[in-house]
């Protein structure tokens, strides 16, 4: 353990900033991140910081996409198949509700949460917390609880699984029956490619930053 | 204790006598019970990270053996309904060609989830003991645990796709097998597992014991 003079130093008002690894724990001071580039932790690699780019942008452009494609998704045919000159189609809310009776009907709520609440849910979040911040306003109460939320409901936004999910039911009735694609179909396919364009500017600690910088000054 | 031999010796927070927030990176003194820059609770290390581990493990261990068991889907076909399990579902796909998409489904229902359950115990079990893959070996294993184990969920979508879309009556429709629950609260305690588990704590069999860093 080291002395707790060494603890304060480092935590000073004049010292330089530091941050924490948060997968290895190894401190590292804060230094000029090259524009379009990462720092990283000298200890395990992962990325420390990133240079913020367009990283909010994105954010924000994805957030307000995901919410207008699931919104509309609802309302518009999903997929629809014939065979043998019967038919049936399908809405999103349908599909959620698949599962309506005995012992599966629980699966209906938890998918509905899982494929439209929670993605609309943390695209709001995002867009409330980060706006704002983007603007170069004031931040609105309550947008470090809005950015923890949209944080903890990151793995359970299952949009894009849900896509993957379509696309291999299709080819299990692709032999069966004659299978249509509707508008909601294809908006769903953009929110896969989205949630990935976010996927890959996201870094988490750096917004934090930027929001602590921001309710600093 | 094992170390890497590129080892160079660190200053970590907790060596240092203080906390690093573990969502956003922020240090703080110790003592300090929520983190100052984003609000979550502050802790050095995840208090009972790995007694959750095991909790959500043994619970999505237990959830994933009736998953198997169960039918997953029933299928009704000109009259005659036939069930089958998540494996089932996987053979049939590769009876009628689909190769591909019979890879995709063995790969989210039956690969993953096992690799899932073999990588987080294995994380946890290395955590404290000599290991034999490398710190940056289990981390990267840690990571493709956290970023997989939703992709799990697939089967599931598959089985609420297929259950609203073919309803054909008579001639073709599907339903839902009991399998489906317990396969989803499988692959959601396995995600809460891996989610409990502080990556740090890998790390600290990294530090030589008790040594002072400066």
């Amino acid at each position: 353990m080291q002395p707790v003079d060494t603890a304060s130093r480092l935590l000073d008002a004049g010292a330089p900033e530091i941050i924490a690894c948060t997968v290895c724990d190894a401190l590292h001071e804060v230094k000029e991140i090259p524009e379009g580039g990462r720092l990283r932790c000298t200890r395990c690699g992962a990325t420390l910081l990133r240079s913020p780019g367009k990283a909010l942008d994105r954010i924000l452009a994805s957030s307000f996409a995901m919410v207008i494609l699931v919104l509309s998704a609802l309302f518009f045919p999903f997929l629809q198949i014939s065979a043998s000159g019967l038919s049936s189609a399908t809405t999103l809310l349908q599909t959620a509700f698949a599962f309506d009776s005995g012992f599966t009907a629980p699966l209906a709520f938890v998918l509905i949460l899982l494929i439209i609440v929670l993605p609309v849910t943390r695209a709001v979040a995002l867009a409330y917390a980060l706006l704002p911040l983007r603007l170069g306003l004031r931040l609105l109460p309550g947008t470090k609880a809005a950015f923890r939320l949209a944080g903890h409901l990151r793995p359970w936004s299952m949009a894009e699984v849900f896509m993957v999910g379509c696309v291999v039911a299709l080819v299990k009735i692709g032999g069966l029956a004659r299978v249509g694609l509707g508008p909601a179909f294809w908006e769903l396919a953009l929110i896969v490619m989205i949630v990935a364009l976010e996927a890959s500017t996201f870094c988490e600690k750096t917004i934090w930053r930027m929001i602590d910088q921001k309710s600093r000054s | 204790m094992a170390h890497d031999r590129s080892e160079e010796p660190v200053l970590t927070a907790r060596a240092a006598g203080l906390a690093g927030c573990g969502a956003c990176g922020a240090v703080s003194t110790p003592g300090v019970e929520t983190c100052p820059r984003c609000g979550n609770a502050l802790h050095g290390r995840r208090p009972g990270s790995l007694e959750r581990v095991w909790a959500w493990w043994f619970a999505g261990l237990i959830a994933y053996i009736p998953a198997n068991l169960y039918p997953m889907l029933r299928t009704q076909f000109l009259g005659r309904a036939t069930d089958s399990t998540i494996v089932g579902g996987v053979i049939d796909l590769v009876h009628h060609g689909a190769y591909l998409v019979g890879g995709i489904v063995f790969l989210a229902s039956v690969m993953i989830p096992v690799g899932k359950f073999l990588a987080v115990a294995y994380l946890a079990i290395s955590i404290g003991r000599h290991s034999h893959l490398s710190f940056h070996q289990r981390t990267v294993l840690y990571e493709v645990v956290e970023f997989i184990g939703r992709w799990s969920m697939v089967d599931v979508f598959v089985v609420a796709i297929l259950t609203a879309l073919v309803n054909l009556g008579f001639v073709m429709a599907f339903k839902p097998g009991t399998a489906a629950v317990f396969f989803a609260l499988s692959v959601a305690f396995t995600m809460i597992s891996a989610l409990s588990l502080d990556p740090r704590l890998i790390w600290d069999d990294a530090e030589p014991d008790g040594a002072p860093h400066d």
